[in-house]
């Protein structure tokens, strides 16, 4: 069975800044900041609700930071799982409208 | 170094700004006897302009962004401009005296993820505070905005400022911020007005007074800390900035001065005229102080924690 996609989208309750190649990121529900590395701010910046997880591996972090998919594709979903647990990322199987 | 230090230093060496205070008006509807305003001021920045402002502090890299005043919420836009920064991922605090937010708006700025409401309360009497802010009732009606704000799970964090006439209320007024669930901040500091003004100096409390208040362990947390002895100064701390000003806080006027920061009353240019990017880094250049800006008379004056400042500058770069 095909494994389904995943669409992320940045939640409307952080506040969030680019800085250099990293991103600061800050929970207004806990004030938690996050201070994500060069691979998570890719996927943030990503993050646009229509582009599937599975497209911004390929496309941009194996791209821009020579690894192989398959290890891309754990960290990525490692990180992914870990910011929605945060709130910081919201994640569905459709594409997300905001 | 805890993450905001980091991103603060990170910041800083990159020229941001990471925190930005912008008072979107002087003009207010209480008359405080301490305020350092005249509330006249020189003209507001339109609806558009101080989108344009906030915009151009996102581009920067500004992060912290602190709406404030006079009284911000005097302004018809105050929640679009809130709303407008939320919008480009600031996280925004609001400074208000909280007199016009009822339960409408308090729902309104949960709604928006403002990070927190910082409140002026004086005293738990209303005849201390209302006297303080010259507006009959403004206690009764900045408590009640605060049980608003708190039954929509807005953070609140009321400062208390010190003065002769109600220092002796400091810690009824802690106990009223536990009560409400709100985050307590003391606050000695009285600074001339910002024509230079400096009679309402004779407002603040006295240095014995000020030696209690920092050595009591319900105002200021970890008395040892706190009141620990200046280090040495080493490498690290000579080729450090001394204070904040020009490094990583903008201060912004209603009619878009840009200061090095709040208690630094040097205009260095004007948004009208001039990019923020272009006025900050004229500032940042000029603010290179060596690291003893800060006169070392002041470390030894009774009472006064060496990370506090409690004047306002005179500029002399």
């Amino acid at each position: 069975m095909p494994q389904s996609e995943k669409y992320l989208t940045k939640s409307k309750t952080v506040a969030a800044r680019v800085l250099g190649d990293e991103v600061i990121i800050m929970s207004t529900a806990d004030s938690t900041i996050f201070m994500l590395n060069p691979t998570g701010t890719v996927i943030w910046q990503a993050a646009d609700g229509n582009t599937p997880l599975s497209r911004i591996i390929v496309e941009k972090l194996c791209e821009q930071f020579d690894v192989p998919v398959e290890q891309a594709a754990t960290d990525a979903e490692d990180f992914v799982a870990e910011m929605a647990a945060h709130g910081v990322l919201v994640v569905s199987e459709e594409p997300i409208s905001r | 170094m805890s993450l905001l230090a980091e991103m603060t230093q990170k910041a800083t060496d990159q020229g941001i700004p990471l925190s930005a205070h912008l008072d979107i008006t002087w003009r207010c509807n209480e008359r405080c006897v301490h305020c350092y305003l005249d509330h006249n001021g020189e003209g507001e920045m339109t609806t558009g302009e101080i989108k344009d402002v906030i915009s151009q502090l996102a581009d920067t890299g500004t992060f912290f962004l602190s709406i404030s005043g006079g009284e911000p919420l005097l302004r018809r836009d105050c929640f679009e401009i809130l709303e407008y920064a939320r919008e480009l991922g600031f996280s925004v605090k609001l400074k208000t005296n909280a007199v016009m937010i009822g339960a409408a708006q308090a729902a309104r700025l949960k709604n928006l993820g403002i990070e927190q409401v910082q409140i002026s309360i004086y005293s738990h009497l209303p005849e201390v505070h209302d006297a303080i802010t010259k507006l009959p009732g403004s206690l009764r009606r900045s408590l009640q905005a605060i049980r608003y704000l708190r039954a929509e799970g807005v953070k609140v964090s009321i400062t208390n400022v010190l003065m002769k006439q109600n220092v002796t209320n400091a810690k009824a007024v802690r106990l009223l911020a536990k009560e409400l669930d709100v985050e307590f901040v003391v606050d000695p500091t009285i600074t001339p007005m910002f024509n230079g003004d400096r009679s309402i100096l004779n407002l603040g409390i006295s240095n014995q007074e000020l030696d209690e208040i920092f050595r009591t362990e319900e105002f200021i947390g970890n008395v040892g800390e706190f009141c620990a002895p200046v280090s040495e100064v080493d490498e690290d701390v000579l080729e450090g900035y001394s204070c904040s000003a020009g490094h990583t806080l903008a201060d912004i006027s209603p009619s878009g001065d840009v200061y090095p920061c709040v208690q630094f009353p040097m205009p260095c240019g004007n948004l009208r005229e001039k990019s923020f990017r272009d006025i900050w880094f004229a500032i940042s250049l000029r603010c290179r102080f060596p690291v003893a800006p800060i006169p070392l008379h002041w470390l030894g004056q009774a009472g006064v924690h060496p990370n506090s400042c409690r004047v306002r500058c005179q500029p002399s770069v």
